[in-house]
């Protein structure tokens, strides 16, 4: 039985499913006890719960992630919740150096199952350093996994996927959906659900193979809809996992279309977008019909507010890389 | 401003200095054996004005947000003595470091008040040359701030720029919940080493947004000070005399070439973290009452009616002339013109770059496609 749920609701289920399962599963950030973090994500966790399961951390993410990893080493399945994306910096040696390498390092005698959650990307005209899109720098790191939802029953599953991975995981959640709602099947069973590390046609189509993660699955059904209206048919793939990719779709997809158009909000150089069009050139090359474009962020500073939405992909901006796609 | 007693700020940990006060609740002055202020009626009666100017900006600012004009505001109530108290402390050659609260302590800086508010209408990131201010941008990221301060105080050290009168300080301001961040505690370690002129201000309102001091120390922060080597006094951040004595104190000590101070200026939040936060889901029952009692404002109008400093028509020209600022204040946050969107292409770097630039021409020509689409 489906239920309608904010894609915010659908993670706090799936956070509170997580921890009826498995006991060893304990949540660690700034706020996320008796306030339910700012997003309220973890609302109603900690009295349920108690504190010793959902813990209000001194306010230093190094030392939250650097003890989730000896939390982890005790047996422990941390989830960790960094305020926002800006202020998860402070914790990047912690996780490069160490959540990353751990198990390599290790020869593989010990694991870091522990979920590092970060609310990401902008469009809620928030002020400096609560509208970064940090997933390139994790992305570029070895032995991490990244990946983001972009719906309620994504968010449901996925974190609860994440959770029990033996991997560290980047868990990206797009904030500006939080409020954003869906049917959520709650009472499946979470073997049956697909791969986390899969993606995902979300919109089929022939013209053009639009990719997307996280926020900006959105803003590419939009413009599919509105492509449609103009006699265009886009096929967007809700790409979830930004590492590993899943290519397999993407690939197939590209073959079909010849065109292909690749959108995220973070900056462009050395975007996941950069990558993509890499992979896809080298393993498509004769099937397309022009260059994979780029619809991205600019590489500059994220700007204040009042400017963000000249900054972040649209509709348009989507659609005029699909328009300059065909003009090849 | 008179001096303050430059004494200095060294009680040895744990001893009975714990908490400085000069000025009651109820408006009495007390004596303390090191620090104590001999300010005249006049700058008796402008500390006053400076407490209720401060708080009716910053009432305004809390309006405008609510009135969709501010995108956020990180209003100040409650802590408007320890920011006059330590902003009216500062001689003009000292360096203020700031948080993003900061507002009362900008104002005594003699700074316009309309220079943060872009940053929290969202037309700009701050934009404020701070050297020419001597007050830094305002940081968000927590505790970062106090390394710059101390960098900036290790520079001034090395320009011989201490040891006299006219020596520079710096002060770095944060919170509660920043004292548990790596960068604060590094900070305390490079200013010990190099004896570096700087106080670290700390504001304890007692909670980091919903975490009350409890998860942050077990110990009162300022004696952490002891740790690192260098003197830690706590004071009644809602007293503005204790505030302006011990930070003068400080700011002296550490001018003549005496190294850091830890101030920790024993405050409370009267409002929310910032306009997006909700305090009634974890404040405590009763908490309020008690610190309204203790207010900033109230014992130094008590303290002017009990010495008949100031009559009827004063208090209510004060108000008055508050009211006319924050009034101006507010037509000039509506006048506050949107940014051209080209602006996010200019000053990522000092000599441009032709990436950046062929982006901004790309972006222009982009939206120039529309101009023309439309007629
Ligand atoms: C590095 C970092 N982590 C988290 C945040 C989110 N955040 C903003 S203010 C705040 C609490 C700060 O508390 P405190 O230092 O006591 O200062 P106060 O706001 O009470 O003045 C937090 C957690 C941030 N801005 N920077």
């Amino acid at each position: 039985m489906g239920e309608t749920l904010t894609l915010g609701k659908a993670l706090n289920l799936g956070l509170r499913r997580a921890m009826e399962d498995d006991s060893k599963v304990i949540l660690m950030g700034e706020d996320i006890g008796k306030l339910g973090g700012v997003f309220r994500i973890t609302d109603g966790l900690q009295k349920d719960f108690g504190d010793e399961r959902v813990i209000d951390t001194p306010l230093a993410e190094s030392g939250i992630v650097g003890t989730a990893i000896g939390l982890a080493l005790r047996g422990y399945r941390p989830v960790v919740e960094i305020q926002f994306d800006g202020f998860v910096y402070p914790a990047y040696d912690q996780i490069v150096c160490q959540v990353a390498k751990m198990h390599f390092r290790s020869r593989g005698k010990v694991r870091l199952p522990m979920v590092i959650r970060i609310p990401f990307g902008g469009g809620i005209g928030a002020v400096e350093h609560h509208s970064e899109s940090p997933e390139a720098y994790f992305s570029h790191t070895a032995g991490l996994k990244v990946v983001a939802c972009s719906n309620p029953s994504d968010a449901y599953w996925m974190i609860q996927q994440a959770i029990a991975s033996d991997d560290p995981i980047i868990f990206l959640e797009p904030k500006r959906r939080y409020w954003e709602k869906g049917e959520v099947d709650t009472a499946e069973e979470l073997s049956v659900q697909e791969p986390l590390h899969s993606s995902k046609v979300v919109r089929p189509g022939t013209d053009v193979t639009v990719l997307a993660y996280g926020p900006m699955v959105r803003t590419a059904l939009d413009a599919a809809n509105a492509a449609a209206e103009d006699g265009r048919s886009l096929e967007v793939i809700d790409l979830r996992s930004m590492s590993p990719l899943d290519m397999g779709p993407v690939y197939a997809s590209a073959k079909r279309t010849g065109r292909v158009v690749v959108v995220h909000e973070a900056a462009g150089n050395l975007g996941m977008g950069s990558e993509l069009a890499a992979r896809i050139t080298e393993e498509c090359f004769y099937s397309l019909e022009a260059p994979v474009l780029r619809v991205t962020g600019y590489d500059t500073p994220y700007p204040a507010s009042r400017l963000e939405e000249e900054y972040l992909p649209d509709l348009d901006r989507v659609l005029d890389a699909v328009d300059r796609s065909f003009g090849w | 401003m008179t001096k303050a007693s430059s004494k200095r700020a060294t009680p040895p940990p744990g001893d009975a200095a714990d908490f400085v006060q000069l000025l009651t609740p109820d408006g009495e002055r007390v004596s303390h054996p090191d620090y104590s202020v001999d300010f005249n009626d006049d700058e008796l009666r402008g500390l006053y004005r400076d407490l209720v100017t401060v708080r009716k900006l910053d009432a305004e600012a809390t309006a405008l947000q609510r009135q969709g004009e501010l995108g956020i505001w990180a209003s100040l109530l409650g802590q408007e003595a320890a920011q006059v108290g330590s902003g009216r402390a500062l001689r003009e050659q000292d360096m203020a470091f700031p948080t993003y609260r900061e507002h009362g302590v900008l104002y005594c800086r003699g700074i316009d008040p309309i220079m943060p508010l872009g940053l929290f209408r969202g037309v700009d990131q701050g934009g404020w040359d701070p050297i020419a201010n001597k007050f830094g941008i305002y940081t968000i990221v927590i505790g970062a701030q106090t390394l710059h301060a101390t960098g900036y105080a290790m520079g001034i050290a090395k320009d011989g720029k201490v040891g006299t009168d006219e020596g520079e300080a710096v002060i770095a301001y944060f919170g509660d919940g920043a004292t548990s961040q790596g960068d604060v505690n590094e900070a305390f370690i490079f200013a010990s080493v190099y004896n570096s002129p700087i106080v670290f201000f700390c504001q304890n309102n007692q909670y980091a947004i919903s975490e009350p001091l409890t998860r942050q120390t077990r110990v009162p922060l300022y004696q952490r000070a002891s740790g690192f080597g260098f003197p830690g006094v706590r004071v009644d951040g809602n007293d503005v005399l204790a505030t302006y004595a011990v930070t003068r104190a400080a700011l002296d000590n550490a001018r003549h070439g005496n190294g850091p101070t830890l101030v920790e200026a024993y405050t409370y939040r009267m409002g929310a973290h910032t306009t997006s936060d909700d305090p009634t889901r974890y404040r405590v029952a009763g908490e309020i009452e008690e610190w309204q009692a203790k207010d900033p404002i109230s014992r130094v109008r008590k303290l002017l009616e009990r010495e008949n400093l100031a009559d009827a028509a004063f208090f209510t020209e004060v108000d008055a002339q508050a009211k006319v600022e924050a009034v101006e204040l507010r037509e000039r946050v509506l006048a506050l013109p949107d940014p051209d969107p080209s602006e996010m292409f200019k000053h990522v770097y000092p000599h441009g770059s032709p990436e950046v630039d062929e982006q901004a021409a790309t972006f222009a020509a982009y939206h120039a496609s529309f101009e023309g689409a439309q007629h």
